[in-house]
């Protein structure tokens, strides 16, 4: 086992695959020289320029010719570089990527990663701290992964890497610092597998990426004051995990959601709606939304602030949710 | 026709390959207008010598992408016509299942990566399967058909930067009908045209007529033999014309009166028909191919009218392998 940071697990992940498999390949802008993140940091002297390839700034061809090379038999890494760019190349994602292997009657398996660095860092303003994963859960063809851990972002992306479906990998930005232990040799995760992090009776708690240790922290804030919930950070939102919720709100009765997109039609929406349908509306003392307001994302630290989640929110809400 | 030397047996075939072109798109025209055939279709009638000129030059593991107009260049790369057919009909024997139709017909079993209904949706796939195709050493090279309307978009741009960038074995061919569905192509391009650009950009390229199936022959094994040996990139612009409109239903009545009995005089087929009885080609040996060629496609269209549906559950089938719904949750 070592300690490293969330996005030298990444590193790791995507070193010992390529080490395994000589058909995944990476492409984006700068990643022979590491990476904007240092995810790909010594990948080409060890693989060579062909299969490391820093790309033009040209978002719809990184995403279209990783999938022409898989149409082929690669496996890519399609770099992103910031999430936010992907809008650039979204005919290739939304209508190639996801659709091919449908449209064609499954004669294609696009088996793509793509890595989106996603959420707030840095005030980095409006178009480079973005959080639409909801949107990617709408799109039918794809997984979305949406891990909040080191452990988490290694086996999740081992997994991706591995998979034949096109995997939307959102590396959360905002917790690249964060240590973690990690195996030398590094397992898959499964996907729709949720990671319970705190057990108990009082309520249920769903996160996922960058909110996850907020609530984590906040869970352990009133676990002192005596209260316990069941808190899942889902790892991926799609496919997720119905089941491990559904099952906790059944005992709880009481379910909040926290994430760091906007509230209004964000995930956080579905699972309520999946979780009423499953128990009965009848059956919930409370079921809530913790997220941000329809609001782009503002430069300013004194606004940034304002936006972002903390553990005395999600605290706040928690206690809105027991009292209800 | 065993008395033919090489080169007349060439022209045959190309005759043969725009002749079943013709017939099956003439076919599925009737058929759509017959409504057995649903949705959109966009036919390429007239603009056969530039599938089957290409593709006589490339090896079955080549690749193609191909565009909205694609059924050319699917024939003439090796796809079964009565799967084609079958697909045009939205059937279970389809190439794709009935889950694409008309816009997304592929066969990867002889290269044909695929139809696109974005255009230029498939000039960044072409570069990244040849892209693939060169890591692995293959000699397969990737030839990637789309139109005129297709030099605005970014992708156009940026592919063949990545083509030249990475040296890749990447056949661009802009079919230019001079038609971007409604509108003349020219009336909103600016420039020299995609000659000037793609020289712009280090592609080797030339504008050759579309409508000449031995010149697109000629062209074409010239710059498929260069992305070959060398890896290097090649743009063939190929100027040809759109008999009908911009889909099957579409009759462009904006054109004035004469513009497509002029084209038609210019028709690929009729002018190899011209040449193949200069050289010798007896009047019933040519209608012989056209007539079986006929005969293939109604057949087909008879096949695909019987053919089963799809049923019901298949909708929910090759969508993903983790996280796809089920079809009994939703019966």
């Amino acid at each position: 086992m070592v300690e490293v940071s969330l996005i030298e697990a990444s590193r790791r992940a995507a070193m010992q695959e390529m080490r395994r498999d000589p058909r995944v390949w990476v492409l984006g802008e700068d990643v022979a020289r590491g990476g904007l993140w240092g995810q790909y940091k010594d990948f080409v002297g060890e693989f060579g320029a062909e299969r490391v390839v820093s790309t033009p700034i040209s978002e719809a061809t990184i995403m279209g010719a990783g999938l022409g090379s898989a149409l082929v038999g690669m496996r890519p890494i399609i770099e992103m570089r910031i999430f936010d760019f992907t809008m650039c190349a979204m005919d290739e994602l939304v209508n190639q990527i996801a659709k091919i292997r449908y449209m064609f009657g499954g004669q294609a398996k696009p088996a793509v990663v793509v890595r989106m660095p996603h959420g707030m860092w840095r005030n980095s303003a409006a178009q480079h701290s973005q959080m639409l994963e909801t949107w990617f859960a709408h799109l039918p063809g794809v997984v979305v992964v949406t891990p909040s851990t080191a452990e988490d972002v290694a086996g999740l992306l081992v997994q991706a890497i591995r998979s034949d479906d096109p995997v939307l990998f959102f590396d959360p930005k905002d917790l690249f610092g964060v240590p973690g232990i990690i195996a030398e040799e590094i397992e898959p995760i499964p996907f729709g597998v949720a990671r319970q992090v705190s057990e108990g009776n009082a309520a249920t708690v769903v996160s996922w990426s960058a909110a996850v240790p907020l609530a984590t922290k906040a869970a352990q804030m009133l676990a002192e004051q005596g209260i316990k919930i069941d808190l899942f950070d889902l790892r991926t939102i799609w496919p997720w995990d119905q089941d491990a919720v559904i099952a906790s709100v059944k005992k709880t009765a009481r379910l909040l959601v926290v994430h760091e997109a906007v509230e209004v039609a964000g995930f956080g929406a579905e699972i309520v709606a999946r979780v009423i349908d499953a128990v009965g509306p009848g059956a919930l003392k409370a079921a809530k939304r913790l997220a941000a307001p329809r609001i782009p994302i503002p430069f300013s630290p004194a606004l940034e602030a304002e936006l972002r989640l903390t553990p005395d929110k999600v605290v706040q809400a928690m206690k809105g949710v027991l009292a209800a | 026709m065993n008395h033919l030397g090489d080169n007349l047996r060439r022209l045959v075939g190309l005759y043969r390959t725009m002749a079943r072109i013709r017939a099956f798109e003439e076919t599925s025209v009737a058929a759509h207008k017959a409504g057995e055939i649903p949705g959109p279709l966009h036919v390429s009638i007239g603009q056969e010598a530039v599938a089957a000129g290409i593709c006589v030059n490339l090896r079955t593991d080549d690749r193609i992408t191909s565009n909205h107009r694609g059924h050319g260049h699917a024939i003439a790369k090796g796809a079964d016509p009565r799967r084609m057919m079958a697909e045009l009909y939205g059937r279970a024997n389809g190439y794709c299942r009935g889950k694409g139709g008309s816009m997304h017909i592929a066969d990867f079993s002889v290269g044909m990566l695929g139809a696109n209904g974005v255009v230029a949706g498939g000039i960044p796939i072409a570069v990244g399967a040849a892209q693939g195709l060169k890591m692995q050493k293959s000699s397969a090279i990737v030839t990637c058909m789309f139109g005129d309307g297709a030099v605005n978009r970014g992708p156009f741009l940026e592919g063949l930067n990545w083509a030249v960038l990475y040296r890749l074995p990447v056949l661009f061919v802009c079919e230019d009908n001079g038609i971007a569905a409604f509108t003349r192509a020219d009336s909103v391009t600016v420039g020299p045209g995609v000659v000037a650009r793609a020289q712009a950009l280090g592609v080797a390229a030339a504008s050759v007529d579309g409508n000449n199936v031995m010149a697109v022959d000629e062209a074409a094994q010239a710059a498929v033999a260069a992305v070959r040996r060398n890896y290097d990139p090649h743009l063939l612009h190929l100027r040809t014309y759109r008999i009908l409109g911009h889909t099957s239903t579409d009759a462009a009545a904006w054109r004035p009166a004469g513009e497509v009995e002029e084209a038609r005089r210019r028709d690929p087929i009729a002018r190899l028909g011209a040449v193949l009885s200069e050289r010798g080609l007896s009047a019933a040996e040519l209608s012989a191919i056209v007539e079986e060629a006929k005969a293939e496609m109604a057949a087909a269209r008879k096949e695909a009218n019987d053919a089963a549906w799809p049923q019901p559950a298949v909708a929910y089938e090759d969508v993903q392998d983790t996280g796809a719904v089920a079809w009994s949750k939703y019966r």
